[in-house]
């Protein structure tokens, strides 16, 4: 009796000890296939994505000889590098300020519809286009209205004599970039924008109310403080959108270099002079540095956002 | 007036008054469709200054055939392209997503950076970079314009991230999963079977906005020497500005058609999913 019992003990145990093994190399096997799953995409994230980044950040620093050397930095000193780092800075600023402002006032009319209507989903998609929209179409856009022959250009010469183009054909030029940027920023405004606007509690507005508050004060003491880390978030996003863009600027203007990503496309296609693909990586690694500037301000902000959106 | 704001409906207060939202809606509205409109005017224009439909004729007229070829190739490029990467969407993010989901939830944080990463990069850098890569490829497999892919599936990367993760949000994964493992389903009736059909808007959304990024596609195209849609009306651009513009627009409201079909999927889906809701039985 007392010996059938130890061997059950036994035997039970030697179960459970074969059960723990076996379930933990089962585990162990399954976590294996699981962990090769991830593979195929990091593989493709590392060639696509972190290899490219990595050459066009490396490839500033390296003579063609693949000898390290910071003298290709020097090509950021060049005035006309500079120049076109500045055009660059403030145009992104001018339209993500305007494009802000203008989408922020889109989004507040937005709030007058149901969600779910057929109004929003209009102005959803539409918005979804336009932001995508930079790009060649969108030159073409430009240039049937305010080009030389252009829609407005017609008009407000023959109809009100005013000549736009009596300073020159700016359309072709740096400001002529400033209503076309401005196209794209609004719509993705709106995109990035309306959600936090939606998520504007009413209850907000009836404590205030309750409280003797007007919607005056609504806006100034709750509604505004609580949008505002919303509103610079999507402000950077619009800076970082304007200056990364490449393809309007490219579309309209295929003279000249006047900002960074056009100084980019000179270096990389141009045949005569010899080197000038470091120079391409160069100008690569500062608009990146601005880039990650204008994004780490972006978390930050991003941060703050979040508190109100629980 | 005031008085019936304040005991109005609490929405009505903080949305801006009637007036004022036409009034908004109305300005921005007409100034942005002022540059499209002129796209649609310039493309009646004769050459003698009055208005015609023969520019649109003329698309289809065989005769011109020859001078439109390249559309026709940047289109048919273009479609190659986007169906690639709608591909590479399918296939790779969308079950790696799932994956890290089931198994590796401590990922989650570190692939929703690396997916939106590429928003911080702009698509100039990129093409700095993978200049000598494609200068590889094109030895090894080509240089087909269908491997301009693997470079765009990076560049919807955070938009077909974000469409498929408010999906894989909404729904409880794991539960699902392991009901149909612990009814006798493999893995890849889980993933076909039963994931993928509860994951469908998130899918078609993160597919259909591919397509819209793929189709409007010109820097890295143009700077890598490939055609698609966005190069060819630039050259055509040169030659017949008409055509390029009728195609534009026709693209344009193609992308529209595809956006508004993405924001009707998904308001259907939430309103039959909050229907239920509603009902207390």
């Amino acid at each position: 009796m007392g010996r059938r019992g130890r061997l059950d003990q036994v035997t039970s145990a030697v179960h459970e000890g074969v059960g723990a093994v076996d379930s933990g190399r089962r585990r162990r096997r399954a976590t294996a296939p699981a962990a090769l799953g991830l593979l195929p995409f990091g593989a493709y994230v590392a060639v696509f994505l972190a290899l490219p980044t990595g050459i066009a950040l490396a490839s500033g620093l390296f003579t063609s000889d693949g000898a390290f050397t910071l003298e290709n930095l020097s090509a950021l000193a060049d005035p006309v590098i500079l120049g076109a780092f500045w055009n660059s800075i403030w145009l992104s600023f001018l339209t993500a300020a305007i494009g802000a402002v203008v989408g922020a006032a889109l989004s507040y009319a937005m709030l007058g519809f149901p969600e779910d209507g057929r109004a929003r989903s209009i102005v959803d998609a539409a918005s979804g286009v336009l932001a995508q929209f930079g790009g060649v179409m969108l030159a073409f856009a430009f240039i049937a209205t305010i080009g030389l022959q252009g829609v407005v250009t017609v008009f407000l010469r023959d109809v009100f004599g005013v000549d736009i183009f009596a300073d020159g054909a700016w359309i072709y030029e740096l400001p002529g970039l400033v209503l076309p940027y401005i196209y794209f920023q609004v719509p993705l405004m709106v995109i990035t924008f309306l959600p936090a606007l939606a998520g504007l509690k009413p209850q907000w507005m009836e404590a205030t109310l309750t409280l003797g508050g007007t919607p005056a004060t609504f806006w100034w003491k709750v509604g505004i403080p609580v949008l505002a880390p919303s509103f610079f978030a999507s402000f950077l996003l619009l800076i970082a959108n304007a200056f990364s863009s490449y393809a309007t600027a490219a579309a309209l203007s295929s003279q000249g270099s006047s900002i960074v990503p056009l100084q980019i496309r000179t270096a990389l296609t141009s045949e005569t002079v010899l080197g000038r693909e470091n120079v391409a990586g160069v100008l690569a690694l500062g608009m990146i540095v601005i880039m990650a500037v204008v994004m780490c301000a972006y978390a930050l902000v991003q941060r703050r956002a979040a508190r109100w959106q629980a | 007036m005031a008085g019936l704001t304040r005991t109005g409906t609490v929405r009505a207060t903080i949305a801006p008054r009637r007036p004022t939202t036409w009034l908004i809606l109305g300005v921005v509205g007409l100034v942005f469709l002022i540059p499209i409109a002129s796209m649609v005017a310039f493309t009646f224009r004769t050459s003698g200054g009055g208005y015609d439909l023969s520019h649109w004729v003329a698309l289809v007229d065989p005769a011109n055939a020859g001078k439109y070829a390249p559309i026709w190739k940047g289109l048919q490029g273009s479609l190659v392209l986007a169906l690639t990467t709608v591909a590479i969407v399918l296939f790779l993010l969308a079950p790696t997503m799932i994956l890290v989901t089931l198994r590796f939830p401590k990922l989650r944080r570190p692939l929703e950076f690396l997916c939106l990463l590429p928003l911080s990069i702009p698509a100039i850098v990129l093409v700095v970079g993978l200049a000598p890569i494609y200068l590889s490829i094109g030895r090894t497999v080509g240089t087909g314009v269908w491997t301009l892919a693997f470079a765009y599936g990076v560049t919807v990367l955070p938009y077909a991230y974000r469409a498929i993760q408010a999906n894989l949000d909404a729904i409880d994964v794991r539960t699902l999963s392991e009901a149909a493992r612990s009814l006798g389903a493999g893995w890849g009736s889980v993933l076909f079977r039963v994931l993928a059909p509860n994951l469908r808007v998130g899918l078609l959304s993160a597919s259909l906005i591919s397509v819209a990024v793929v189709l409007g596609e010109f820097t890295i195209a143009s700077l890598l020497n490939r055609q698609n849609l966005q190069t060819a009306l630039f050259v055509v651009n040169k030659q017949d500005p008409y055509v390029a513009v009728i195609l534009a627009l026709l693209a344009l409201l193609f992308a529209f058609l595809l956006l508004l079909a993405i924001g009707r999927v998904g308001t259907a889906t939430a309103l039959r999913r909050s229907t239920p809701r509603k009902d207390p039985t």
